[in-house]
């Protein structure tokens, strides 16, 4: 084991105002289980999960509530003891709606012994010993998925398909996202869990190289790691990163510690060999193994000015934003903003009467004074967004082509390729939304895409049926 | 649990929710910022007709681009500031003691005609200022090559003279018929030509923000440090027009730098965002094209000075410039 310096810079970058040291002294704080849970079906890309409760039924901790609906899919579990007092959509902190489990923890089945601690709820497995296929199915039912933002379901990345070997095994501990500390803190405070999780993940692999990426702002995460990690066999480096946002984005991560380019979309990291996972995936991958405990909660860092006490929560998902704050101390003065993540790229929510997910890294209540409005004005084609772009596009070119709804220009300008970093839009002097353009270019692109795939298999389909006839020659003239 | 009544207070927008808070009337002032040594060396050699040259530039381009707006129904764009920098660009590229009216007439044009007609800011295809300046060039040709010496208050015979570039343009003709080096013939032909310390400082005729190459470098420093510009464009651009000079003969590689627009073309006329390329490389085919195209009218034309209409005719170039230096992205083929 040995810690190097990132060898390669990816183009581009900005750096945004950090405000780390709100939250980055606080150790991670168990929150008490709310008396209210809204576990959504969809804390994770792909399928939402189906939901197989119904209200009135008692569940138990760590019990499926929720099936794995599909090949890009995880299953939910319950993350208390409780009563489903309703399944029904609620708003998700993205703006849209899905079907949640409105969980009341306070009841209590009657005869049912209270939740036993201590107990596993899935039977413990010693990785050194258990096959592959154990693990596997392990991480899949344990309900994992990228905890850093996506929520890309683990097992499916943890099972290349055959033709794809993976060399590189990258662990996202760069959390580049300004007011976040989770990671970081995560890193501190249970580096031996994130060890044991690699060890894991890096049989399930087939013994991959381990890179673990840490933004040079995090010393002591790296130590931190650098000790839980001294001992460990095999070709693994810290690899420590300049501080420049995106450097958590995957395909950044990727090129700044192993030099790779992963190709345009539909590539994925696993096509140039690298499987990355973020710090906290691999912590939750060690307790589900180790422990038996699903992914029934995660650390959600509180934080911004106007909230009392800012902190490191470790909250069940589905942990109402209202009961988060109230954890912390409540406002301190009337928020302005409240977002979902990051101010990157996070979401501005419209209410604290919103759940968090698997994915719920931050919840930031921000005052007035610290949301900057202002209106948008013409490009004056200065480049900044050019050269903040750490994709490499154009964004004042793609900016303008949307403006004026010329979403084909857009996309020979590879708008598909943008990963809404909101670098571009974060250092625009003319206040320009091209973050948000971009986003729109982007879903009508495939909005598109879609209604061609429908007709493409619809016109196949219809040549299939004029290819064999339905019915016997005589059928259809004898009905003449 | 209903929403809290707090609920609608919450700004909703679409991420990013920072903001590095450059604004475009920030960019603007730091070139009015960058143009002031160059403002003040101007006065400094040409006095009052100077101040009042860019009073008048500046006050008239800011009541046109109101006057516009109104006209247009659009909000007010004074605010930018963009309209003082056309303005202060316009006059320091006009000789000091042009009559007031040209000046006033050249800035209803740069904004009238150059900007707004097109939009305003970020709409229009040419540098408003050199725009102004080719207009006035054409309109008022007497007048627009008429040079007052530094300190004319001081000269006791003729205030006016001809400026460096025109004794230049005569080398390049006399090399072609005589090859006799430029030194050679500049001490028969010239005695009129500035020394490289009074090209450096700015005691030349010329038009008021183009003759201190000093301040000009100060200002331009001050840009690059401020990140409101690259190196890419000066640096091609200059560079071409020593290159170029080293091999066309005629004048002095150092003197066709530090004489006539070149300076400020560049650095500050060059450089202005709209009508320049986005992408670094188009920079550079930018700028090596404003540098090729001021040599060639200098040593072909008919006119000694070129860098105006260099810009122009890139300015006219630029879409194609950009359409040929589109970046890569990241993990394209």
């Amino acid at each position: 084991m040995k810690t190097v310096k990132s060898q390669f810079k990816f183009k581009g970058g900005v750096h945004p105002d950090y405000n780390k040291e709100l939250a980055r002294d606080k150790a991670i704080e168990r929150m008490p289980v709310p008396a209210e849970l809204v576990v959504s079906m969809s804390q994770h890309l792909g399928a939402p999960a189906k939901c197989v409760v119904k209200a009135g039924d008692f569940v138990k901790r760590g019990q499926v509530i929720g099936e794995k609906n599909g090949f890009i899919s995880v299953c939910v579990r319950a993350p208390a003891d409780g009563k489903v007092t309703a399944v029904e959509k609620r708003l998700g902190p993205a703006g849209g709606k899905a079907d949640a489990v409105i969980l009341d923890t306070t009841a209590k089945e009657e005869g049912a012994g209270s939740g036993e601690q201590g107990t596993p709820i899935l039977p413990p497995l010693d990785w050194k010993t258990a096959t592959r296929e154990e693990l596997l199915k392990r991480v899949e039912e344990a309900g994992i998925c990228g905890m850093g933002g996506a929520g890309f379901p683990s097992a499916v990345k943890l099972n290349p398909p055959p033709a794809k070997r993976c060399e590189y095994l990258i662990l996202n501990g760069a959390e580049c996202e300004p007011y976040l500390t989770a990671d970081f803190r995560l890193m501190l405070e249970r580096a031996d869990r994130i060890r044991v999780g690699v060890e894991i993940m890096r049989k399930v692999l087939g013994g991959p190289a381990v890179r673990i990426a840490i933004e040079a702002n995090k010393p002591e995460a790296i130590a931190a790691m650098e000790k839980a990690f001294a001992d460990i066999e095999g070709n693994v480096e810290i690899v420590v990163l300049p501080v420049l946002y995106p450097q958590g984005s995957e395909k950044h991560q990727i090129f700044a510690t192993v030099g790779r380019v992963v190709p345009e979309p539909p590539a994925l990291p696993i096509d140039v060999g690298c499987v990355v996972e973020n710090v906290g995936t691999v912590a939750a991958i060690a307790d589900a193994v180790e422990k038996g405990e699903p992914l029934l909660e995660r650390v959600t860092t509180v934080s911004g000015d106007a909230v009392a006490e800012p902190k490191n929560v470790l909250a069940p998902s589905g942990t109402k934003y209202a009961d988060l704050v109230a954890f912390c101390g409540g406002e301190k003065e009337q928020p302005a903003k409240v977002i979902s993540g990051g101010t990157m790229m996070g979401f501005a929510v419209s209410t604290l009467d919103i759940s968090t997910t698997k994915t719920t890294s931050g919840l930031l209540l921000l005052s007035r004074k610290r949301v900057f409005q202002y209106e948008s004005g013409p490009c004056i084609n200065c480049g900044r967004c050019v050269r903040a772009c750490p994709m490499n596009l154009n964004p004042a070119e793609i900016s303008k082509a949307v403006e004026s709804d010329d979403v084909k220009s857009a996309e020979d300008a590879h708008v598909m390729t943008c990963i809404e970093c909101g670098a571009c839009s974060f250092g625009c002097p003319a206040y320009r939304q091209i973050t948000q353009l971009c986003r729109r270019a982007k879903a009508s692109i495939r909005a598109r895409i879609a209604a061609e795939k429908a007709k493409a298999s619809a016109a196949a389909e219809k040549e299939k049926l004029k290819s064999q006839p339905v019915l016997p020659e005589g059928a259809t003239r004898g009905s003449k | 649990m209903k929403p809290k009544e707090t609920a609608e207070h919450y700004i909703l927008s679409s991420s990013p929710h920072a903001h590095s808070r450059a604004s475009v009337s920030r960019i603007m002032l730091d070139v009015v910022i960058a143009l002031l040594p160059t403002t003040a060396a101007g006065i400094f050699f040409f006095g009052m007709p100077a101040v009042w040259t860019i009073a008048v530039c500046v006050s008239t381009c800011i009541v046109t681009e109101a006057l516009c707006r109104i006209a247009m129904k659009r909000e007010n764009t004074i605010g930018d500031l963009s309209a003082v920098v056309t303005g202060l660009l316009l006059a320091l590229n006009l000789p000091a003691g042009l009559p007031l009216w040209m000046a006033a007439a050249g800035s209803v044009f740069a904004i009238g005609v150059a900007k707004q007609v097109f939009g305003g800011l970020g709409m229009n295809p040419f540098n408003p200022a050199l725009a102004a300046r080719a207009f006035m060039l054409i309109s008022f040709t007497g007048p627009m090559t008429t040079w007052l010496k530094p300190f004319w208050w001081k000269t006791p015979d003729a205030v006016t003279t001809a400026t460096p570039l025109a004794t230049m343009k005569t080398w390049f003709a006399a090399e072609a018929t005589a090859s006799a080096s430029p030194h050679g013939l500049c001490n028969s032909a010239c005695t009129g030509v500035p020394g490289l310390l009074d090209m450096l400082v700015g005691n030349m005729p010329g038009c008021i923000g183009e003759v201190s190459a000093a301040a000009l470098a100060l200002g331009a420093a001050y840009l690059l440090w401020r990140k409101v510009i690259t190196w890419h464009i000066p640096v091609s651009f200059i560079a071409t027009v020593f290159v170029y000079s080293l091999f066309a003969g005629g004048a002095p590689a150092t003197m066709q730098v530090l004489t006539g627009g070149v300076m400020i073309g560049a650095c500050f006329m060059a450089t202005d965002y709209v009508t320049s390329p986005t992408t670094s490389k188009g920079k550079l085919v930018f700028g090596f094209g404003c540098g090729l195209l001021c040599m060639l009218i200098r040593q072909f034309g008919s006119y000694p000075e070129g860098c105006s209409f260099a810009i122009l005719i890139m300015n006219a170039l630029c879409p194609l410039v950009n359409r040929w230096t589109q970046p890569k992205p990241f993990g394209a083929k």
